[in-house]
Formats: structure tokens, sequence, C-alpha cells
């Protein structure tokens, strides 16, 4: 007998979540995942970005309903899904990363929002706040149920965020990275209540990216990789490199393409970066970027690369830090003057801070150089732009009715090289692309795979941030691993020696520190 | 095989077709609503659609409608514009004052346009540059500019009988009165401006995604300066083409509540509130739709109170088709 089994003897599970599939028009979510989990324990679920840990918890809290043949089970019976208000009726309770407390409440008020204790229809605030001083208590932390939340900490917040849970009587309470933003002792104060909670037989399942948090707090880690379920670890069994390989393991299709050839010894610098900091997240952040290279900037999400990215490019304001630029100090204060000096950035979130969707296909490929383009008077040279955009949607099969047809009739592949093609014309000399595939369909993807190998190939110097392992193996020459808003460390392939995606992902867990 | 692909075939003109239609219907926008309004009248009362009335209706709008083309700017940024009223009455002030300046009174002109287009500056640098939100900022100027029209002439009305330009308001060119052909040359230089000049993609642009416009190096700070001082500008030359046809100006009457005239004349034409989306043509119709109601409804005979009330109800509901017609287009 294992000891997994002697575990499970010993146990009863609390929850099962059985063949559970979801699909979102073409796209698969989850495929078959099933996950047990036991009263009192804390499980811990991990994978990379993307992997479907936030869709199944969005499954177990009812915000969604999974598709057919997938169930839950309470204490072995099962219950409705897609249901928020019965999920929390039989005890689930999610805590979200953003946490979603009125600030000018008091503590007791929020803690039972929605649900308070009533007399005659009136609030009862006598036991509003004596149900919520004996939760608190319950807890063992040290905050009045009548202050206003909004004069709490972060961390304490989170714990009522909590003690909003156990006030519903939740049995299993999904955390979803609470420590982010917490400091070191708000996190050994929020361990201390985990251990309480599960002391009194309430079962976590923590979502965490963080090794040593999960080595310190797991009964039971679970990985889930590409929407499907990888296997399920016990305490014992637990270390770095199984963890690491568990959540990456997968191999290399065939569509990425690595023709350009590789700077040599000759290579010369592009951009230069040194000492980047924006006083909040980042510090200090220093790199070289080669001519005809592609650098990946790798990293968990909230690591700091799209800070880095957005500094870099002047989108936001730094408060310490210089750049080169073909060895010349450049100063560089908004995104027009990066522009104008050769830097351009593709952002990662296309129908926020990129497109205009009620605009033209042209116009959007056009914007960027409408000044340049100008003609006396200010006029707009549209037969230039025509001849632009024709070439444009030629040069990288844009997929569309029209060039005049408005950029949100396009499918997201489409979209991204309409960017593409804006920040093309603006012939830079050094490219940041920020997630140039998220949300992009199989065949865009290869093509944006290709184009990016052959602006490489023409000596442009390309930064790319990728949340996607294998694209970074796939398509990068040289891996920069960001942790905590830090460089943490560089992966390079030397000779016959692929990139290591192990090698990336110790580096951005902190596990290579173990 | 054959059969199917025939199928397809027709269905695929069958699609084209209607989409041309549609395309062709929102190119209009509320032309059909103004044609209807029109023909409506004159079933009421046959004088309605003769050329004495018809110009008396141009010329009822043409104040409006240049306000409203700068108010169209300003809106297609996202913003709005609440001091135009207020700046008009503080502009056809100024005109008159100047006007009664012996030997110097055209001067009025330049003086009123440049006064309007100070005011409008220094919303857009409020707006621009210290970013408070463009309904508060033109809130406070709309009281604080009503204020300032009140405090040139002493709080009186002020006349000049002989006023030098008093053809504007009043004479007329090739039998068309120079109200309307301010109007409409207004029109003309906007739309020049919004669909043929780098400037105006510009101001698409940010209204569509400001901080997009921002990322693709846009300079968009410069982008609202210039829509609120075109705001600003065209309302001073209201007061002009006001105080022309009045002979006087009142800072405390004057321009009373005409912003709301202009943003419904721009809404009615079909200007997205949130930005990025109009054109000058509809704030046009729109400017139009409102002339021939007021002009109308006092030809049918109907009261001062029901005016109003219909006035109102006719805004919303054109509008409410309006975004049907758009939502019924999105989802086919």
């Amino acid at each position: 007998m294992t000891a997994a089994a002697r575990a499970e003897a010993a146990q009863r599970p609390v929850l099962e979540m059985r063949h559970i599939s979801k699909t979102f028009g073409p796209i698969r979510a989850l495929q078959d995942v099933s996950l047990t989990v036991n009263a009192g324990e804390l499980h811990a679920l991990m994978g990379e970005n993307g992997a479907g840990k936030s869709t199944l918890m969005k499954v177990l809290s009812g915000a969604y309903r999974p598709d057919a043949g997938g169930e839950i089970l309470i204490d072995g019976a099962t219950i409705a899904t897609g249901d928020p208000i019965k999920a929390r009726a039989h005890g689930i309770a999610v805590i979200y990363q953003e946490l979603s407390l009125a600030p000018n409440l008091t503590v007791a008020q929020n803690i039972f929002l929605g649900n308070e204790p009533r007399r005659f229809g009136i609030v009862d605030r006598d036991q509003c706040n004596r149900r919520a001083r004996q939760i608190i208590e319950r807890l063992g932390v040290s905050f009045s149920a009548r202050a206003l939340v909004s004069s709490l900490s972060l961390g304490e917040r989170q714990l009522v965020e909590i003690a909003r849970a156990l006030s519903t009587s939740a049995r299993i309470i999904v955390m979803d990275e609470p420590t982010t933003s917490l400091t070191s002792r708000e996190t050994d104060r929020l361990f201390e209540v985990i251990a309480t909670l599960k002391a009194q037989g309430i079962a976590i399942i923590y979502i965490s990216h963080r090794m040593e948090e999960v080595y310190q707090l797991a009964d039971r880690v679970s990985v889930l990789r590409d929407s499907g379920y990888v296997g399920t670890l016990d305490r014992a069994d637990l270390n770095a490199s199984r963890l690491v390989s568990m959540m990456v393991g997968r191999d290399l299709s065939a569509f990425y393409k690595k023709d350009h050839r590789p700077p040599d010894s000759k290579r010369q610098v592009a951009l230069s970066v040194r000492g980047m900091s924006d006083g909040r997240l980042l510090k200090d952040c220093s790199f070289d970027l080669y001519h005809g290279e592609v650098l990946a900037l790798a990293g968990l999400v909230g690591s700091g690369r799209t800070e880095l990215a957005r500094l870099i490019f002047g989108a936001d304001r730094r408060s310490a830090g210089k750049l080169e630029l073909d060895g010349r100090p450049i100063v560089i204060a908004s995104p027009r003057e990066a522009l104008e000096a050769g830097i351009a950035y593709l952002t990662e979130d296309r129908k926020e801070l990129g497109l205009f969707l009620d605009m033209s296909i042209s116009d959007n490929i056009n914007m960027g150089v409408l000044a340049r383009d100008s003609r006396a008077g200010g006029f707009r040279d549209f037969a230039n732009a025509e001849r632009r955009a024709a070439k444009a949607i030629a040069d990288l099969s844009i997929r569309a009715r029209s060039a005049q047809a408005n950029a949100g009739s396009l499918s997201g592949g489409n979209q991204q090289k309409v960017l593409l093609a804006r920040l093309l014309e603006t012939e830079p000399k050094v490219v940041i692309l920020d997630e140039p595939t998220r949300g992009v369909d199989v065949g865009a993807k290869s093509e944006i795979y290709r184009l990016i190998d052959s602006l490489a190939g023409r000596g442009i110097a390309i930064l790319m941030i990728s949340s996607e392992l294998p694209e970074v193996i796939g398509i990068a020459d040289r891996v920069l691993v960001m942790r905590d808003g830090a460089i943490a460390g560089e992966v390079t392939a030397s000779e016959g020696v692929p990139l290591r995606q192990e090698a990336i992902m110790e580096l951005a867990t902190g596990a290579a520190q173990r | 095989m054959t059969d199917s692909s025939t199928v397809t075939t027709t269905a695929d003109q069958a699609a084209v077709r209607s989409r041309r239609l549609r395309t062709a219907f929102a190119a209009l926008g509320m032309l059909p609503v103004l044609v209807l309004l029109a023909v409506g009248f004159q079933l009421i009362n046959p004088r309605f659609l003769t050329s004495t009335n018809l110009l008396i209706v141009t010329q009822q709008s043409s104040i409006n409608i240049v306000l409203a083309a700068g108010m169209t700017f300003v809106i297609l940024t996202g913003g709005i514009d609440l001091s135009v009223g207020s700046i008009l009455a503080a502009s056809a002030m100024v005109a008159v004052l100047v006007s009664l300046v012996p030997d110097w009174g055209m001067l009025g002109i330049p003086a009123a346009i440049l006064l309007g287009l100070g005011f409008g500056v220094v919303n857009g640098l409020l707006v621009a540059y210290i970013r408070l939100p463009p309904f508060i900022v033109t809130l406070g100027s709309l009281t604080a500019v009503r204020g300032v029209a009140r405090l040139l002439g002493e709080d009186t009305t002020v006349f000049n009988s002989d006023l030098p330009f008093d053809f504007i308001g009043n004479g007329s060119l090739l039998g068309i009165p120079w109200l309307v052909i301010i109007a409409l040359t207004v029109v003309v230089v906007s739309w020049l401006v919004l669909k043929r000049t780098v400037l105006g993609t510009w101001i698409y642009a940010v209204g569509g995604n400001a901080e997009a416009a921002r990322l693709t190096g846009i300079k968009v700070p410069l982008v609202l300066l210039f829509v609120y001082g075109v705001s600003g500008l065209l309302a001073g030359l209201g007061g002009v083409m006001s105080a022309a046809r009045l002979y006087a100006a009142n800072g405390l009457q004057l321009g009373q509540s005409y912003e709301l005239d202009a943003i419904a004349a721009v809404i009615l034409g079909g200007t997205s509130f949130v930005g990025g989306v109009g054109s000058i043509w509809g704030t046009l119709i729109g400017g139009l739709i409102i002339a021939v109601l007021s002009n109308g409804l006092i030809l049918a005979g109907v009261s001062d109170i029901w005016q109003y009330i219909i006035k109102g109800l006719v805004i919303i509901v054109a509008v409410a088709l309006d975004r049907y017609r758009l939502q019924a287009g999105a989802r086919t």
C-alpha cells in the first residue's frame, strides 16, 4: 500500500471533480481533468500560465459550467454545476487575486456583505459585529471587526476575505496566488491562518507559482499542462526537477522557425539597457540586445516583463535607468520619442492598447506614419496610404474583405498582423514584441514566427516577451528570465545544446535557489 | 454538386446586396428622418415647403450648426464642451462693444472670434495637460464665462443700431443669407479637416482609443487642445453671427442652453458619445432636424410648452432607432 493510498483511506475526499472539460467555441480550455481534495489538506495546483488552473477553479466556483460528462461531488454526492450560488451553499469559496472588498465599509460589514444577519428585516448591527468578532478570533488575528477596510493593509484585507468565506461556512477555500502582493511578515501570518484552517478540517486549494511556498505548505500537488491533467505528487515525492518537468515536459512542435543565423562573435549591440527601475516593481534591470538576434524575456505573470518593455518604450515613467542605441546614449520620455529613435513596441493587449477597432485596416496600418507621409498643409496622402496597406496585406497575408473594412471585423490573428504591419511601417531598428502570439490561431502563429525570423535575418534586434516556453525555446537565440521585477538570470544555448525549459522554469520560480 | 454551388452563389449575392443596402442606409443616417419630418409638416401646413420658409429654417439653424460643428470635433475625441453657449454670449458682447469704436468697428469680428478661441484653449489646456474630466472643466467654464459675459456689459444689454457687420446677420449673397453661407462653409471646412488631414485622422484615433493613440506616437494632448480650441473659436464665430443678427447682445440671456441644442444635433447626427465614430454631415442633418422641428411645430400651431415635450421625445426616439439600426447591422 502506497503512502497516497493510506492517506486516502484515512481521509475521505471532501471534493471530487471528475472528467471536467470546458470548451469556448473552438478553444479547448480544459480536457478531462479530475481532481480529488481531502478534508483538512492543502492541495497545491500548479502549471504554466494558461495551463487551465483558473478555468478549473471557475468551474468549481460555478462561474463556468463544464461540458457534458463532467461532474463535481461534495462528500460523495453530485452537485449542480454552473451555479455560483449553489456552489457557495455547498461550502465552496474562492479568494481571488484582485480583492473584492468595499473599502469604505467596516470589516464586519464586508464579512456579511449581501448576507447580513437581520432582525425584523433590518440589519442587526450588534449580531453582525459579534459574529464577525468570533470569526476573526477563529483566525487568530488582531484587527477590530469595526475597523474600516480602507485602513487595513493588503495582507489584512486578504484575511478579511478569508473571514468572509468562513462566515458562509466554507469547507473548501480556493486561494489564487494569495501571496503575490504580501510582505514576508504578512505571508507568515497567512500561513499561520492556513494552518489553523487545516486543523479545523477545511480543505484548501492553493494556486501558486512559487516553489518555496508549495514545498512549505502542500500536502499534495497536482499539475496541469496544456489544459490537461498531468499528475499528482504526494508531499514525500516532491522535488523541484520532477515538478518542473511535469509542468513543461512536452515536445516542441515543428512549426517554430529559426533560420536566421544567431549572432556570431562580431555581433553588435543594438540596444543597451542599464539600471532600469520604475520605483515600484522594477529593480535595476540591465541587459544588452544585439542586432539580428531574438532575445526572449521569460518569467511568470507579474514578474515585470511588460513593465520593463513599457519603460524602455517610454510608455511609463522611469525612476532610474539609461539607454544606448547603437552605442549612442538616448533619452526617451514618450512612445513618440522611442518610435522616432527606431524602437517599436507591440502591445500584449491589442484590443485595449493597440487597435482602433472602428477605423479601417488601412488607417490602422498607416497610423504611425501619417505625419511622415503627409502632403503640404497637413493633408493626407491617401494614394500612398492605400499602397502601404495593400503591400502590408499581401506581405503578411492578412485575410480581410478590403483594406477599408474595420479592424474590429478581423479575427485575432489578422488583427495581430495589422498591428505588426503598423509597427513595421515605422522601419524600426529595435522591435519589442509583447506576447506576439497571444490569442492567435495556430496558422497565424507560425506565420508570425516566420515574420520574426525574417526580421532578425534583416539585422533587426528583437526582444520578445512570451509566456509560452515552447515558443521561447523554438524561436529565441537567448533567454532572459525575470522574477519579482529583476532579471533573475540568462539562459543561453551553447554548441549543440538547445535552450532548456527546465532551466528557464527554475529561474522563473526561484527553484534554483533551493 | 452544381446545385449546391449555385445555391451558395445566390446566397452570397444576396448577402452582398443586403450588405450594400445596409451600408447605403448607414451612410444616409438620419436623412430619412429629416425628410419624413419635412413631408409631415408640409401635409399639416402647406406653407412649410415654400422657399421663404425654408430660408428661415436654414437661417435659424445656422448658429446652432456652427456650434454643433465645433461640438462634433470635441465629441469625436470622447469629450464634451458645455461652455459654448456662455462663450457665444461673451463673444457677442465683445463683438458689439468693439463695433462701437469709431472707424474700427469691423474689428469686432476678430475680437469676438479670438476671445472664443482663448476660452476654448483654456478648456483644452485643462483637459489635455491637467487631465481634468471634460465634463467638469466645461461645466466650470459654462458658469465662469457666463459671469464674464455679464461683466463685459456691466450686466446690461449693449446695442449698436449702426453695426458695421450687420450684413452677416441680415444680408444675403445671391439670395442666400450670409448666416447660411457661413454655416455651410464651417461644415465643409470641418469635413476637410476631419476626413482629409492627418490631424483629422488623429482626432478619430484619439476618440477611438486614446491609449493606443499615445503608444502609436500621436501627440494626444495637442489633439485635445486643438478640438477644444476649435469649439471655442466656432462659439466665438457664433457670437459674431448672433450679434450681427440682433444688433445687440445681453450677457445674461444670450446663448442660454445653446450647448444642449448643439449636443443634440451632434448626437442626432449619429456621432458616438464615447468618441471615435461620427461625421460632420450627420451633424448638419441633426441641426436641420432640430430647426425643422421648431419651425414646423410653430407653423402647425403647437403651443410653446408642447414644442419642448415633442422636441425632447423626437431626439430620444430618433437616437433609439439609430442605435437599434446599428445593432441590427452589427449582429448580421
